[in-house]
């Protein structure tokens, strides 16, 4: 072994330990606490507790078959065929993505609430003295759902399809195939990794998704808001019970969906073009097209465009109205001058930021260790740790470091770190690793090796070649998954509500509370500054 | 002699310029037709008008008296290999060969395609296991297993190596003529087309510009295009062309090999000697500046001498416009 292999291996363990300590550690201990002590007994007594466990199972079900029956015929619809709007549709459809998962919740609550605009024009319209329905339980939790999770089947289904050779459809029709035979025995079994990676991505999504169950189920529980609930009563060890229960339905499903996903060797042979998108000739198919296609855009946009209005509400103006009876800008000016406001704006700014830097950084570490200088048995561990955050859910990282990190033992690794402001940006970090990982890794994959070596060769050392080369390289992968990760940790709910302080209070617990007060202009008022700051950054980090 | 299959008037539009047919192609049954071409010819929007993967904006294509022109390709008949194969990744062997196959009696009849082809007892092997060979005849024992009607073939050699395709090029005739099954072929390399086609279609900027064997390709080419891209040819204009007797205004095409070195003529020097063995190629720049081309004996002259050039037999053409 040279010195310099040595120091590679020591890098590498150095940053295997690192990862362990900070991704897999807290999962064990919860596991071992939740091994000790009664809390398995209770969990086993408690119908309420199976029931709920029941739900997350059934919700996230439900809702990959609801994203999967929208997601797919639209991705059909705009890959394949060629209508006025085609484009701008094409990507105004990807909206749901810039609302952050709570202010997609509070939006939706707003525009088809009982008291949401929907609701009160249904009851002036009809003249009812009651809102015409409450938007709670299993179907308000599935609406929300079905909206925010739809695009990731879209767009894997239109990437699917854009891989897809055109060949291949032909090389079936001059076997006697016709189009129904066609899709169902070529087309649908070449998008089974496509189809297969949504339903995961959904599946994941809905069985950590807590806001929605938190804002609409009412008395109908689901895992993520039991464990909160627990957590909340400080009943620990129920908490930490529930949380190896879901963080297991998390991985048996996951080794589930796996095994239908087939190898992705599917598409090595295709070597030619995607299908030509067929003209819709008839004036009439096209007109309808094009306006099924602007009313839906403008359907999917209804929660933005509430949002931007409720936040233009002052508070106590709106009372029984269809519409609100006064407009003014006085949230925002109230959001930006008062310096207990805009705190939390300035924490999840800065926490956003700081776990993006610090994920990226380790996702670069990373990278430049696992590709090609590190022998085989130190890659995969790397790998594995950096992608297991993905693979459970937020609550369960949540609780899993809330409980590791409240008691002090050095010796063990274990500080209190519970109570200070550092411990919710730690967490940020564990949930963006896998975002930020997958990316660098993926974005050093497509880097041929022979360019450092040509920069070697140049007389470029290995840090010169690295900042010369492998970074302006990796630039679009590090805007890609650093946006994404930044986003995430900027609207994100489920972790901050277990871990949060007042002195780092983010945005998503400054609109619960202000919601919990009636100042739902104020509450908006955040949720379009998320979705603004949200889409601008997406925007950024997507371009090329 | 009736027509087996029968294109009149087949034209399809793309854009504004370009422009395949109107193409009017007679094809007896059994007959073995390579449409020859170089890229941008149309010869692949052919064989997809025939297929059905397009359809014509004028003429008909007929098969047995039947008309088939707006059909769709599903149900042709016609067999098609697919320049990259086209094998579907998430099926192995044997249910590619299946896929246009009835369930009942599927097993026996995969099985006697893949012995056609030289491949028994491969059906559970995954094509992605296969060698570039072996694909391309699990391709064609694909499309010969429903017993289509026309078998129509895009390049199917252009992705083997070279001494791999020259094998497989004896093999698909004599499998094809075995079958006595009616063949088009798409290819732009003429050895190709020579060796395989019973008769050759020339296309060029989507016209057919000449149908006939080799011989008469080769030897009374009916335009210019068909006499310089079928063969190697010197084209003289002017001057030189007069010297070698052509008439004013006349373009001159000569085959090297009738190009011999003479005691008058066309004079000119040596500048260039490509030995093959058998033979030599001589580049030969006449005082205009022209480069001609001559096969001769190895030993017929030296790089550097000056000579004079007889034409035993030239290709007159009008000037195209």
């Amino acid at each position: 072994m040279t010195a310099r292999e040595r120091g590679r291996v020591l890098a590498a363990a150095a940053l295997t330990l690192l990862l362990a300590w900070l991704v897999l550690y807290p999962i064990l201990l919860v596991g071992v606490d939740a091994a000790h002590g009664d809390a398995i007994a209770a969990f086993a007594r408690r119908p309420g507790e199976w029931q709920a466990l029941w739900a997350s199972v059934w919700i996230s079900l439900a809702s990959v078959a609801l994203a999967a029956a929208i997601g797919i015929p639209l991705a059909f619809l705009f890959e394949w065929l060629e209508f006025p709007g085609r484009k701008t549709l094409g990507s105004l459809i990807a909206l749901p993505a810039v609302l952050p998962p709570f202010v997609g919740v509070i939006a939706f609550l707003f525009l088809y609430g009982e008291s949401g605009f929907v609701a009160r024009a249904v009851q002036q319209l009809l003249g009812l003295a009651e809102p015409p329905w409450r938007l709670q339980g299993a179907g308000a939790i599935l609406l929300v759902h079905a909206y925010s999770m739809y695009v990731y089947f879209y767009l894997f289904t239109r990437a699917g399809l854009a891989k897809l050779d055109a060949s291949m459809l032909e090389a079936a029709q001059a076997l006697g195939a016709g189009p129904w035979v066609t899709l169902r025995r070529v087309t649908l079994p070449l998008l089974r990794p496509s189809l297969a990676g949504a339903a995961l991505l959904v599946f994941m999504t809905a069985l950590g998704s807590f806001s929605a169950p938190y804002v609409f189920g009412g008395g109908f529980r689901v895992m993520t808001t039991q464990i909160v609930a627990s957590k909340l009563n400080g009943e620990l060890a129920l908490a930490t019970v529930e949380t190896v229960a879901l963080a297991l339905v998390a991985i048996v499903a996951l080794a589930l969906i796996r095994r239908t996903e087939g190898s992705d060797v599917l598409f090595a042979l295709g070597k030619g073009i995607a299908p030509r998108r067929r003209q819709l000739r008839r004036p009439a198919v096209r007109g309808l097209a094009a306006a099924a296609g602007w009313l839906f855009a403008f359907v999917l946009l209804l929660p933005h465009l509430t949002l931007l209005l409720v936040s233009l509400v002052p508070y106590g103006t709106w009372t029984t109205e269809t519409l609100p009876p006064q407009v003014s800008l006085v949230n925002y000016q109230r959001l930006l001058a008062e310096p207990d406001r805009l705190a939390p704006l300035l924490n999840s700014l800065w926490m956003a930021a700081a776990s993006t830097a610090a994920a990226i950084a380790i996702a670069l570490a990373a990278g430049a260790l696992v590709r090609r200088r590190l022998p085989w048995r130190w890659r995969s561990p790397i790998e594995t740790l950096i992608a297991l955050p993905w693979a459970l859910p937020g609550t369960v990282f949540a609780i899993a470091l809330a409980a590791t990190f409240a008691v002090h033992e050095p010796l063990a690794l274990r500080w209190v770190l519970v109570g200070t402001v550092v411990l919710l940006p730690l967490a940020y970090v564990v949930r963006n690793l896998p975002l930020t990982g997958r990316a660098v890794l993926a974005g050093f994959g497509q880097i041929d090796p022979a360019l450092e070596e040509a920069a070697a060769s140049l007389g470029a050392g290995r840090w010169t070649a690295f900042r010369r080369v492998t970074l302006p390289l990796l630039k679009p992968a590090l805007m890609a998954g650093g946006s994404l990760a930044f986003v995430a940790a900027l609207g994100d709910f489920v972790t901050s509500i277990v871990l949060y302080t007042y002195d780092n209070r983010p945005i998503s617990i400054e609109i619960m509370s202000s919601l919990r007060v009636n100042e739902i202009g104020v509450a908006a008022a955040f949720g379009v500054i998320l979705m603004l700051v949200s889409a601008a950054v997406l925007g950024v980090g997507a371009r090329r | 002699m009736t027509a087996f299959l029968a294109l009149a008037g087949v034209t399809k539009r793309w854009a504004h310029e370009v422009t395949v047919g109107p193409v009017t192609l007679d094809i007896a049954r059994g007959e073995f037709v390579a449409l020859l071409g170089p890229s941008g010819s149309g010869k692949t929007t052919l064989l997809r008008l025939l297929a059905g993967f397009e359809t014509p904006d004028a003429g008909s294509v007929q098969v047995e008296g039947e008309e088939v022109t707006r059909l769709p390709p599903a149900r042709r008949r016609f067999g098609m290999v697919f320049q990259h194969y086209a094998l579907f990744p998430h099926l192995d062997v044997g249910a590619n060969v299946a896929f246009g196959l009835a369930k009942t009696g599927a097993e026996r009849r995969v099985a006697a395609a893949l012995a056609l082809v030289d491949l028994a007892g491969f059906e559970r092997r995954r094509v992605q296991e296969l060698s570039g060979g072996q694909q391309q005849r699990v391709a064609l024992a694909r499309a010969l297993a429903p017993e289509p009607r026309v078998l129509l073939l895009d390049e199917p050699l252009s992705n083997l190596d070279p001494t791999l395709r020259e094998r497989t090029r004896r093999e698909l005739r004599a499998l094809i003529k075995r079958l006595g099954i009616t063949t088009l072929f798409v290819t732009h390399e003429q050895d190709e087309a020579f060796d395989l086609g019973d008769r050759i279609a020339v296309l060029s900027r989507g016209r057919v510009e000449q149908v006939g064997t080799a011989d008469v390709l080769y030897e009374q080419p009916a335009t210019l295009f068909v006499a310089t891209f079928v063969g190697r040819a010197n084209v003289l204009r002017g001057a030189p062309a007069q010297a070698l007797g052509a008439a004013n205004g006349q373009v001159l095409v000569v085959r090297p090999e009738r190009l011999r070195f003479g005691a008058k003529g066309l004079g000119g020097v040596v500048r260039e000697r490509r030995y093959t063995g058998a033979a030599a190629f001589f580049q030969v720049e006449t005082e205009g500046g022209e480069r001609l081309e001559v096969l001769a004996a190895p030993d017929a002259a030296r790089v550097g001498e000056r000579v004079h050039l007889e034409a035993v037999k030239v290709l007159p053409f009008a000037e195209p416009r």
